[in-house]
């Protein structure tokens, strides 16, 4: 049986968790990474995605989240997003309007770099939508 | 003199007045505890990010390639002041107060021959300042029809500012609000968004992180984030203290109406007893003559 350590999810406008976890799942924008306990010290970006926590009790909770960064330490994991909303509190419509900006964003952008960007951001949120479908 | 008449209408217009302080008092009290819960909600999101990017920024403290949010433009010629009110007055000096820090701090960089643009977030402090310096005001965001402050209000201001920065249109950029200390007291505060201040922790614990992706791209992913944060505490801030500093207007308000209607009721009785002798000596007068 794996330890538990103290996993913190803040997004700007509350608290969400903060409670024991045996591992957390972070969409990590150079791909997911797992954290448990004793994790090497690492500070990440996060791309919007599912983030995944197992529980002591072995029930596992699912968190839409948006923006921000994760930190990881020995002892606990700390994840800062700008939005972050329980899986089960998500609704299709909510990820097809940020699909919609995403795609708009595609079309304004004026240079390359822009357009990379919300193209990136564009196929991400397409991943979570046809991994929210699948669920 | 006033007639008696006159007495009754004051008393109780008084009386109106004073119903309507303290109803509004009462609201300001329930509106308070919810907006302090919501300043308290979104403080550990503003101190995280801080720490971290204080962390960050020590690396890149008199480097060359430190980002344009951190190092700023090189120059100061140019500032954007943005003053955080309140939408709404009857609340003691609250507004006045913020928009007198601001006030006086664009009076002295224009003393220095600086340029002065100011954003103003509220509409009071607008009222205010555009008495003097409306020719630097280049806008007023109106969050009036705002109920609660959510993070998108910020967002939005924050994207703008930052419009503005990568325009080239100011160098310094600072922001003035309300810190909300308790009910009772609250500090007018400025603080510099750009280029990024940051308190050094000198005990900072000495692990070495692992950054992903490199440090340098964390650290422009947050620097923009960082201003949309610290606005967004800015105005949950300024709502907690507008609150408490409208219950504490409306107390004494109340108050003051309680003493008016008191001084007004002696008055009143005293000429109602004057008159009612009047009247008497006037009748025993008229008997006595007959």
């Amino acid at each position: 049986m794996a330890e538990a350590f103290h996993f913190e999810l803040v997004a700007p406008e509350r608290l969400l968790v903060s409670d024991e976890a045996i591992e957390v799942v972070v969409p990590g924008t150079e791909g997911q990474f797992g954290v448990m306990k004793g994790h090497a010290p690492l500070m990440s970006t996060i791309r919007p995605g599912i983030l995944k926590v197992r529980r002591p009790n072995g029930n596992v909770d699912e968190y839409f989240v948006r923006g921000g960064f994760a930190e990881a330490g020995a002892e606990a994991l700390t994840v800062l997003a700008e939005q972050a909303i329980p899986v089960q509190d998500l609704n299709a419509e909510e990820i097809r309007s940020q699909i919609q900006d995403a795609e708009e964003d595609v079309k304004d952008a004026k240079n390359d770099e822009a357009k990379q960007a919300a193209e990136t951001l564009l196929s991400q949120l397409r991943e979570v939508e046809a991994a929210l479908k699948a669920s | 003199m006033a007639s008696l008449k006159d007495l009754r209408n004051r008393i109780a217009s008084v009386k109106a007045t004073q119903k309507i302080t303290k109803a509004m008092q009462m609201v300001a009290a329930a509106k308070l505890r919810r907006a302090q819960e919501a300043a308290e909600a979104a403080r550990p999101y503003a101190e995280r990010m801080e720490t971290v990017l204080a962390n960050l920024a020590v690396a890149y403290e008199g480097r060359e390639d430190a980002p344009a949010l951190l190092k700023g433009t090189g120059g100061d010629q140019v500032h954007l002041l943005v003053v955080a009110t309140a939408e709404r007055g009857l609340c003691g000096a609250f507004n006045t107060s913020i928009a007198k820090l601001a006030r006086d701090h664009a009076r002295r960089l224009i003393a220095d021959g600086k340029t002065v643009k100011i954003l103003c977030v509220g509409k009071k402090g607008y009222d205010v300042l555009k008495r003097e310096l409306s020719q630097h005001i280049i806008d007023t965001v109106d969050l009036r029809s705002v109920k609660q402050i959510g993070f998108k209000h910020a967002d939005e201001i924050g994207a703008r500012v930052l419009k503005m920065f990568d325009d080239g249109e100011f160098d310094v950029c600072t922001l003035f609000y309300s810190r909300f200390k308790s009910v009772i007291s609250q500090v007018p505060t400025e603080q510099q968004l750009i280029p990024a201040v940051f308190e050094k922790d000198e005990n900072a614990e000495g692990v070495v992180y692992e950054y992903e992706p490199g440090e340098e791209e964390i650290l422009s992913d947050l620097l923009p984030r960082n201003i949309s944060v610290q606005l967004f505490r800015a105005l949950l801030e300024n709502v907690a203290g507008e609150m408490g500093a409208k219950m504490t207007a409306m107390d004494n308000a109340t108050r003051n109406a309680g003493e008016m209607i008191d001084k007004l009721t002696i008055t009143y009785n005293r000429q109602r007893q004057a008159q009612i002798t009047k009247e008497l000596i006037e009748i025993i007068s008229g008997a006595e003559a007959l």
